[in-house]
């Protein structure tokens, strides 16, 4: 045992959850068992480390702790299947303490393939989000549930009807072939992708960032990243998260949010941005760029930019273009004609915007009025401005982007005299 | 909690369902000829693949007939159960080791180009004790 903090406790759970977890899944091929035994392994270190201090390697020994605990449970039910399963875990035991002689690959593999099942295709969408954090992340069930503002029973159901799909319908716990990844993939960066705009653009509720939020999206690309450095998209999405959450002290005051013409550059988070645009540098010339890493791109123009004034607005629309051909979608038009106006002039803007009302998907997206708002306004064209303002006040859903709305409408309506008028009544 | 299983080792039956809309006007022969050419080789493919359990193709929905008991009295309606412009137009029944190995074999079924498959797992029930 060594001397370390007892402090380091939680951490070391937050670290070794992952690992811990696809490992046991591998053995037992059930995520209800394995979640069991691993949670029994962290209650026994709960107690134990404090007193004995923390083992010098904490995960094996979760995982001896776990591995017993299942055993135990399995001979208990003294079904067929269960010990065919006793057999098969102390086999694979064997082969892994075998294997991880070598380093930690088999490890990893588990986690990559933790990764492929709680993001398959065949779950819905929250589903995929839920099991990602609380398997992958090791998020408690209710910090799932804060997360997304849902009640804990709701998160906790949908945790299980996940599950049940996953068991009831075959989905296996392997790592796609080669010749899958690139249908397999896409689902698993989206599920972190999700994770992160909704920490940093909350669709609901009063805070416009949610730190812990985005501070576990960014831990799971890190993880995804070291697990498949050689995907290039891996790296796009880690790099495009750094290149986006490195603003992120300045993307909010006290008196609201802050956007990016008017936020102070000198506290955006230089080290991120040094490894966004590092891993971008490593990364684009392997051939044609993905969306993530299209993305990350026009992130890094903004953050090279000494000031809003002066960001190259051609390259970023360049940039967005190719993005269309790539990954064609009604919001990325709309950040294109944005990028327009900046770069042309709002006349200009505002007739690329104009293509866009119609469009469906954008009928209820707040930012296309507010976009024709701000160029309106910068014409001069008031009242209309104050419709736009108006209409994108009626969308918006998080509060700290109404309050910044709202500023910007109070701002060109002219002050009425509001005094009131004595003996109009009666 | 059930005993763990790992679908690498039990084999799972899937049933694929295979929707799909009835053409308005019958197609033409060449048509027809060009189409049943790849269901047949779909249907040998899936039966030297040692997965094939059964699979049948079902005549057109007009001949369908839906029966159902309100109390004791029986009541037999023209036509399937829900009117949908997609009908349910056959059947695999197929032994997999996991969702991926259906799924795959799903995408390759000419069923999936001219409609859609609803790939669904077979509810296994332990036998009672005779």
């Amino acid at each position: 045992m060594s001397e370390r903090a007892v402090g380091t406790v939680e951490a070391v759970f937050r670290e070794e959850w992952g690992r811990l977890l696809a490992t046991l899944v591998r053995w037992l091929g059930d995520l209800d068992l394995a979640e069991e035994v691993a949670a029994d392994a962290v209650a026994v270190a709960v107690e134990r480390w404090p007193v004995d201090g923390v083992p010098d390697r904490p995960g094996a020994w979760l995982l001896t702790t776990a591995r017993r605990r299942a055993v135990d449970l399995l001979r208990r039910r003294q079904t067929y299947a269960a010990k065919l399963a006793v057999l098969k875990v102390e086999a694979l035991r064997a082969d892994s303490e075998h294997r991880s002689a070598d380093g930690a690959t088999s490890i990893d593999d588990d986690r990559l393939r933790l990764f492929f099942t709680c993001c398959h295709p065949a779950l819905p969408m929250d589903g995929r989000v839920a099991l990602t954090l609380r398997y992958l992340g090791g998020l408690s069930t209710s910090e799932v549930a804060r997360a997304f503002l849902v009640p804990e029973k709701t998160m906790a159901q949908r945790l299980t009807r996940a599950k049940r799909k996953i068991k009831d319908a075959g989905i296996p716990y392997r790592v796609p072939r080669a010749d899958e990844l690139p249908a397999r993939l896409p689902a698993v960066l989206s599920v972190i992708y999700l994770i992160f705009t909704e920490a940093y653009a909350a669709s609901g509720g009063p805070a416009l960032v949610r730190p812990d939020l985005a501070d576990e999206a960014l831990r799971l690309a890190r993880i995804l990243f070291e697990l498949l450095p050689a995907e290039r998209e891996v790296a796009g999405l880690l790099a495009l998260l750094l290149l986006v959450d490195a603003r992120r002290d300045a993307r909010v005051s006290d008196t609201g949010l802050v956007l990016l013409a008017d936020q102070d550059r000198t506290r955006w988070d230089h080290t991120k941005i040094d490894e966004g645009i590092g891993l971008l540098d490593r990364t684009l010339p392997g051939g044609p760029p993905g969306p993530y890493a299209l993305q990350a791109a026009i992130a890094a123009v903004h953050d090279e930019a000494p000031s809003f004034e002066a960001t190259d607005w051609r390259q970023i629309v360049a940039l967005y273009e190719v993005l269309r051909s790539v990954a064609p979608s009604p919001v990325v038009d709309l950040n294109r004609a944005a990028a327009l106006g900046m770069a042309h002039g709002p006349a200009v803007g505002l007739k690329y915007l104009g293509e866009l009302t119609e469009m469906p998907e954008l009928q209820r997206y707040h930012l296309l009025p507010a976009a024709r708002a701000r160029f309106l306004e910068d014409l001069g064209r008031l009242d209309e401005a104050t419709q736009a303002y108006r209409l994108a006040l009626d969308l918006v859903r998080n509060d700290v982007e109404r309050v910044y709305l709202q500023r910007r409408l109070d701002a060109i309506t002219p002050v009425v005299d509001v005094k009131p008028r004595g003996g109009t009544a009666g | 909690m059930p005993p763990p299983c790992d679908p690498k080792e039990g084999k799972m039956r899937y049933m694929f369902l295979i929707y799909g809309e009835e053409p308005a006007t019958p197609p033409s022969q060449e048509e027809l000829d060009a189409e049943m050419a790849e269901w047949w080789k779909y249907d040998n493919a899936i039966k030297e693949s040692g997965l094939f359990l059964a699979g049948d193709a079902l005549q057109p929905s007009q001949t369908a007939t839906t029966v159902r008991l309100k109390g004791d009295e029986r009541i037999v309606t023209d036509g399937p159960f829900a009117e949908t412009r997609e009908v349910l137009g056959g059947y695999y029944l197929i032994d997999a080791p996991d969702l991926d190995t259906a799924l795959d074999w799903a995408a390759k079924c000419p069923g999936a180009k001219y409609g859609s498959m609803e790939v669904r797992p077979v509810m296994e029930f332990d036998t009672p004790e005779q």
